[in-house]
């Protein structure tokens, strides 16, 4: 059997690294691990998605619509427009901020303001206020290594050795802060 | 050793593994990284092309010289580079050599989804098609193997997901290949008709041989799992085919895919109730089977578009139906890409976008190809790599023709698509007396692909400094006499520089100049020339906004109206102080944060 992770968010939020390391994560454990994700216009402010599926054997690098486990989305709309690749008992961890597209930034048409309700009365949701808990820290772009934490505590596998993975993956003088981000995400799922 | 590679890293890992002497390539989605990696083994020479036809050129040279050679491209570049391919098809091969196609099912940033697959049949070349990164690097490593033996280029077909999609690869040792001495052979590589008539009957001749080696090939095989139902597949939509049904079904799994084998595909069609042909795009290996007299079922079932992805195949095959989580369309709007804060482009379309009702707009591929969104609108047309120059002078040929409409044509491309094929296209609008506005928008750097470098920038692919080719130098040379460059994101000067050219009554070029706020590399001359640069920024003296959302038309993504308060604001953290938006607010409320200056 094999499971699915979504990470979703906004060109720039660092979904691109949060995958990485969620996949070094699960090749370290010893499954066979497939990621995929559309490069091209991430750079300029448009949606991204990268996807990790890991198991004893994977054959698909896509996830199909309905079949993952848990959606990662750094940004709320971007929760909602993606929120049917879950499963009907998969979770949803979803920062608590929001970033506007060109759609929305002149005003014409409001950003919805009941993304979070909506979505946490249907699927199994932890909102994350790791946008301003990375402010805090300092750092406003570990809020993907804050909402890694939170999903390493989704996942709850024993197995998997994320502070290893993290260190491989960030610059070394990132290391410290990206660490204790990760703590916090960790500490944000009760 | 197992690593996690995506198809491009694979495949890079391949050349170097089969000790490929020589590599070039164009960068196009989604096959730009192969290069890019290819790059980082040292020993590789690699170089940047500026389009696929030259790429696939230099290959060529490589191979005749005695070296193992390698192009890479996407799907559409592989039109560009045909014209050597047909008769590359005839000469054969003296170092082995091996085209990678990129096509893109789905079209995720392409603009069209044509299916390389054909180029094989057409060209009368062998093909191999990878299903994941393993097979990538093992199967580029067979392909120098099979180009020696069968005197042939061996066309490399890949797909998005394979070139994008990581997965486990077990590496192995580089084997050394000597370059092979250089001896003159007029009857293989002079294609005049004579020689051209004894080629045409070699290839043939290669391809009946190729039939008895895909029976044969390690790279086709059948996987019985007992069952009624057998499939057939390739590439990507093997490994879709296998998540949708998993063991329930057998499998004739084809990886070297032309010439297709006919027994193969004879007797698995013999022996299973019911057989699916499961391909993206085009039926290929359907039509084969069908040829071949067999009842399959593809594509009367199978979509004939877009990616074959699992829930596609188990909806079609399978009638299942969705099952997970229903989604809320009230919750979301769309978040189409857009140009970047600091973009260069964005004060030139601005400007451009005020003569709307007075002109026509011929686009080109590249970033500005996102001025056909919101709040520009500013494209009419967008065909291929280096047409806005030339559709653009048929275009306004005809609307010469017209007594009722005088509007003008504007016609605008990139540095990089300029140095592709937009230099021929200005060629012929010059020696034809056209009468287009062409704009060179000049940032630099091949952005869109994500920061390659090109004969503009100063830097080559090994990162040593290079030749800058002079485009402003070019265009002289080529005829025409008048040709501004401007500031982009001075607006009076780029706004001047449009009256100017639509008061001409021949060809007029303007080059906008300054560089892409991606850009990874900056040396002292650039922050020389381009004053302050991404050093300042600019904010709204809230009291002076009015809410009248003049900005906005700028498009730019750090200016925010808040509807409660209707004032606009600029995120500092994104803003670099291009002033486009300042140039702009009539009430004088946006200024330079002298915080920055």
């Amino acid at each position: 059997m094999s499971k699915s992770i979504k990470v979703v968010g906004v060109g720039g939020q660092g979904t691109i690294l949060l995958a990485k390391i969620l996949t070094t994560v699960f090749v370290e454990a010893g499954y066979d691990v497939k990621m995929s994700e559309i490069h091209g216009m991430s750079q300029r402010g448009g949606s991204v998605s990268s996807e990790i599926r890991y198991g004893d054997k994977v054959y698909s690098p896509v996830i199909e619509k309905g079949d993952a486990s848990i959606l990662v989305s750094l940004e709320q709309m971007e929760a909602a427009r993606n929120v049917d690749y879950l499963k009907k008992d998969g979770v949803l961890i979803v920062n608590d901020y929001k970033i506007h597209s060109m759609v929305t930034l002149n005003g014409n048409i409001p950003y919805p303001d009941t993304i979070l309700e909506d979505l946490s009365n249907r699927v199994k949701t932890y909102v994350i206020d790791g946008t301003n808990k990375a402010v805090e820290l300092g750092l406003d772009k570990v809020m993907n290594i804050i909402m890694l934490g939170a999903l390493s505590k989704v996942i709850d596998l024993d197995n998997l050795k994320w502070e290893d993975a993290i260190r491989e993956n960030v610059k070394p003088q990132y290391v410290d802060i990206n660490l204790k981000a990760f703590k916090i995400g960790l500490n944000e799922v009760k | 050793m197992k690593k996690i590679l995506s198809g491009n890293e694979a495949v890079a890992r391949g050349v170097y593994e089969a000790s490929v002497h020589f590599a070039s390539a164009y960068p196009g989605t989604p096959s730009t990284e192969i290069l890019q990696n290819i790059s980082t083994y040292k020993h590789i020479y690699a170089e940047w092309a500026p389009n696929e036809k030259v790429a696939l050129e230099t290959a060529i040279g490589a191979s005749i010289a005695g070296g193992r050679s390698f192009a890479a491209m996407k799907h559409v570049g592989v039109n560009v580079a045909a014209d050597p391919l047909f008769t590359f098809a005839y000469t054969g091969v003296t170092g082995g050599c091996v085209l990678v196609t990129a096509d893109e099912p789905g079209m995720h940033s392409s603009q069209n989804e044509q299916d390389n697959r054909n180029y094989a049949k057409f060209a009368k070349i062998p093909m191999l098609e990878p299903s994941n990164s393993q097979e990538s690097k093992d199967m580029i490593i067979d392909a120098y193997e099979l180009s020696e033996k069968y005197d042939s280029v061996i066309l490399f077909r890949m797909t998005t997901r394979v070139c994008h999609s990581k997965s486990l690869v077990e590496l192995g040792e580089k084997k050394e290949v000597e370059l092979i001495p250089y001896k003159k052979n007029f009857g293989k590589y002079v294609a005049i008709p004579a020689i051209g008539r004894k080629l045409r009957h070699k290839v043939e001749e290669r391809m009946n041989i190729l039939k008895g080696y895909s029976e044969t090939s390690k790279w086709n095989y059948e996987i019985d799992n007992n069952s009624k139902i057998g499939v057939i597949s390739s590439g990507i939509a093997f490994e879709y085919a296998n998540e949708a049904f998993g063991d329930t079904v057998s499998y004739l799994k084809l990886g070297f895919t032309n010439p297709l084998p006919a027994n193969l595909i004879s007797d698995f069609c013999d022996k299973y109730e019911k057989v699916y042909i499961i391909e993206e795009n085009d039926p290929y290996i359907e039509e084969f089977a069908k040829m071949l007299g067999k009842n399959v079922i593809g594509k009367e079932l199978f979509p004939y578009s877009g990616e074959m992805t699992p829930d596609v195949i188990r909806r079609a095959a399978l009638s299942e139906n969705y099952k997970g989580v229903e989604l809320n369309e009230e919750l979301f709007v769309g978040r189409p890409p857009t140009f970047c804060t600091g973009c260069p482009h964005r004060g030139f379309f601005y400007e451009l976008g005020k003569k709307r009702k007075k002109i026509i707009v011929a686009g080109d591929i590249g970033c500005y190809s996102l001025a056909v969104g919101e709040p520009y609108d500013m494209m009419d047309t967008l065909i291929c790599m280096g047409a806005s120059f030339s559709s653009g002078h048929g275009m306004q040929k005809i609307m010469e023709m017209k007594e009722d409409d005088d509007r003008r044509i504007v016609t605008v491309m990139g540095d990089s698509t300029f140095f592709h094929t937009g230099i021929n296209s200005l060629i012929n609008t010059v020696y034809n007396k056209g009468n287009t506005i062409n704009v060179i928008l000049d940032n630099r750097i091949t952005g869109m692909t994500g920061q390659q470098d090109n004969p503009g920038t100063g830097l080559n692919l090994a990162q040593e400094t290079s030749t800058i080719m002079d485009i402003e130098g070019i265009v002289r040379a080529i005829g025409i006499k008048n040709i501004r460059r401007v500031n982009p994101n001075d607006l009076q000067e780029t706004k001047d520089a449009i009256n100017w050219a639509l008061e001409l009554q021949e060809t007029s070029v303007i080059i906008t100049d300054w560089p892409c706020k991606l850009k990874k590399r900056y040396n002292d001359d650039d922050f020389a020339r381009y004053d302050k640069m991404w050093q300042t920024k600019d904010k709204v003296i809230e009291d002076l906004c009015t809410g009248c959302k003049v900005c906005l038309r700028s498009g730019c993504a750090s200016l925010i109206f808040e509807p409660s308060t209707k004032k606009v604001s600029i995120n500092p953290n994104t803003c670099v102080g291009c002033d486009v938006c300042l140039q702009i607010c009539p009430y004088d409320a946006i200024v330079k944060d002298d915080k920055y200056v």
